[in-house]
């Protein structure tokens, strides 16, 4: 697993990214209300605005981590966007991309970097 | 955080493990460990503790010793009937400026002698200045800055707050009482901001730690941050002073013509008399430009503060979101602004942009969930 500065996690799964955000991110937003995720068939460009995450307290934006497709998106959480904090790892990923390039992924962090990056 | 104030009760938030914010030059807890939406929840099931000492509490003495002549002179300042408010009993006020605009919005309340006033922290500053240069010959303006001012609020207010204290079973909404208890002085009103039932009690500083501990260790009590207080007073449909209401708003634009009382209205026994009173009776004859509206946005998307307004298939913005957030009780989003007065009736269909996008929302009466005042 993967993580960016902007505290998303990736993982790469039947030759997909799978994209959510860290168990720090959730708790940093407090509870989501509200999930906007991209169409899928999208392509887009690192660093895109895909994502809008409503929490109690305000509204963030979830960047594009590479460049590709977005494939599949989270349904679940347009209904339940409380999964974003009951378990943000697992049930609340929130799109899968096919990447161009996978060994673009080698950029961000592990995990132990991460837990570094914030702390 | 330099620079910023404390209340009393600064070392229980963090024990608390509350989350500390500036807000309006005090550091004060947005949320606690139970967080926004469980606290917003456990606030309309069992009961809500708040600090709110923020708040400026201001004593109006008249120097004749007559308090009609206090009641006269705060009635210069604001639309109310203050000279017909019974000893004992509370009021919702507005100071006004020339132009019809709101100052600020507080509570009045009759003490017999005196009135105690209870007003915004942000303006507090302003209006003790306010009172003083245009009340100062007829009373004395005393800020009180040595108590603390708790909110308890919720259906379990009652039986919490009467474990501590008697009679208060017996206050209805909008009543008032200074009481004796061990340690001092507290003085209780019934009422609140969050469309509960409930009380502010304001309590000697020294007193406010124990008194908070006290309510807190009961079951039903948990400490409520500024978070979820915004998201409360919002489903009751109350203003926010700054956001929903402000220099720029009149009283009759806001909706707020139930708290400008008979005698002050045309035709009254003392009509006119505050600031902007010729722009305030004339749009309460004539209608306002625009008004103060809810809004439910569809879907699950909250329309926030400064989200604009359109008609259907139009380019041209006819109102702005002032306040907007989900509602956890409401099971959805909900918002609060200002509409031109010919979308401005419950059922209008209007858009809102969000993320460039205009998103359907309905006007909608207020509150958004019904109120539940001991009468």
């Amino acid at each position: 697993m993967k993580f960016t500065e902007e505290h998303e996690w990736l993982r790469v799964e039947d030759d997909l990214v799978v994209v959510g955000i860290t168990a720090h991110a959730s708790e940093q937003l407090g509870d989501v209300v509200f999930v906007e995720l991209p169409d899928e068939g999208t392509t887009v460009s690192k660093d895109d605005e895909i994502v809008v995450i409503e929490s109690v307290k305000a509204a963030s934006d979830i960047l594009a981590p590479l460049d590709g497709e977005i494939v599949e998106v989270n349904e679940a959480l347009a209904d339940a966007p409380g999964l974003v904090n009951e378990d943000p790892l697992g049930a609340a990923w929130f799109f899968k991309m096919k990447v161009d390039d996978l060994s673009a992924m080698d950029e961000y962090m592990d995990e132990a970097a991460y837990k570094k990056f914030i702390g | 955080m330099t620079d910023l104030l404390r209340t009393a009760l600064y070392d229980l938030h963090e024990e608390l493990g509350a989350r500390m914010v500036p807000f309006a030059g005090y550091e004060m807890p947005v949320q606690y460990p139970m967080g926004v939406m469980q606290e917003h929840l456990h606030c309309r099931a069992a009961a809500g503790l708040f600090d709110v000492s923020h708040m400026g509490q201001v004593l109006l003495r008249p120097r004749s010793g007559d308090l009609a002549d206090a009641a006269r002179a705060l009635e210069t300042l604001v639309p109310m009937d203050i000279l017909g408010l019974g000893a004992g009993r509370q009021r919702y006020a507005f100071f006004t400026n020339d132009a019809g605009g709101i100052l600020d919005d507080l509570m009045v309340a009759n003490r017999g002698d005196h009135l105690f006033l209870v007003v915004n922290a942000a303006r507090k500053a302003h209006d003790v200045a306010l009172m003083r240069d245009r009340l100062g010959e007829v009373c004395v303006v005393e800020e009180v800055t040595d108590r603390a001012l708790l909110a308890l609020q919720g259906p379990k207010a009652e039986t919490a707050l009467a474990l501590f204290v008697d009679d208060v079973a017996e206050m209805r909404f909008m009543d008032v009482a200074v009481l004796e208890v061990s340690g001092g002085e507290i003085w209780v009103s019934r009422s609140g901001y969050t469309g509960e039932d409930g009380f502010e009690i304001s309590v000697p500083g020294a007193m406010a730690e124990e008194a908070a501990r006290a309510l807190l260790a009961m079951e039903e009590v948990a400490p409520i941050g500024l978070g979820a207080r915004d998201a409360l007073r919002l489903e009751a449909g109350l203003c926010l002073y700054g956001s929903d209401i402000d220099e720029t708003t009149t009283p009759v634009e806001a909706g707020l013509t139930w708290a400008i009382q008979k005698a002050r209205r045309a035709g009254g026994a003392r009509a006119g008399g505050f600031p902007g009173a010729d722009r305030i009776l004339r749009e309460m004859k004539e209608g306002p430009a625009r008004r103060r509206v809810g809004l439910r946005p569809e879907g699950r998307a909250p329309m926030r503060a400064g989200t604009r307004i359109f008609a259907e298939n139009s380019d041209l913005p006819v109102g702005e979101v002032t306040s907007g957030a989900f509602g956890p009780t409401l099971g959805g989003p909900m918002s609060m602004g200002y509409v031109a007065a010919q979308f401005a009736a419950p059922g209008t269909l209007v858009f809102g942009e969000v993320r460039g996008k205009h998103l359907p929302a309905t006007i909608t009466e207020m509150p958004f969930t019904p109120a539940r005042f001991k009468r």
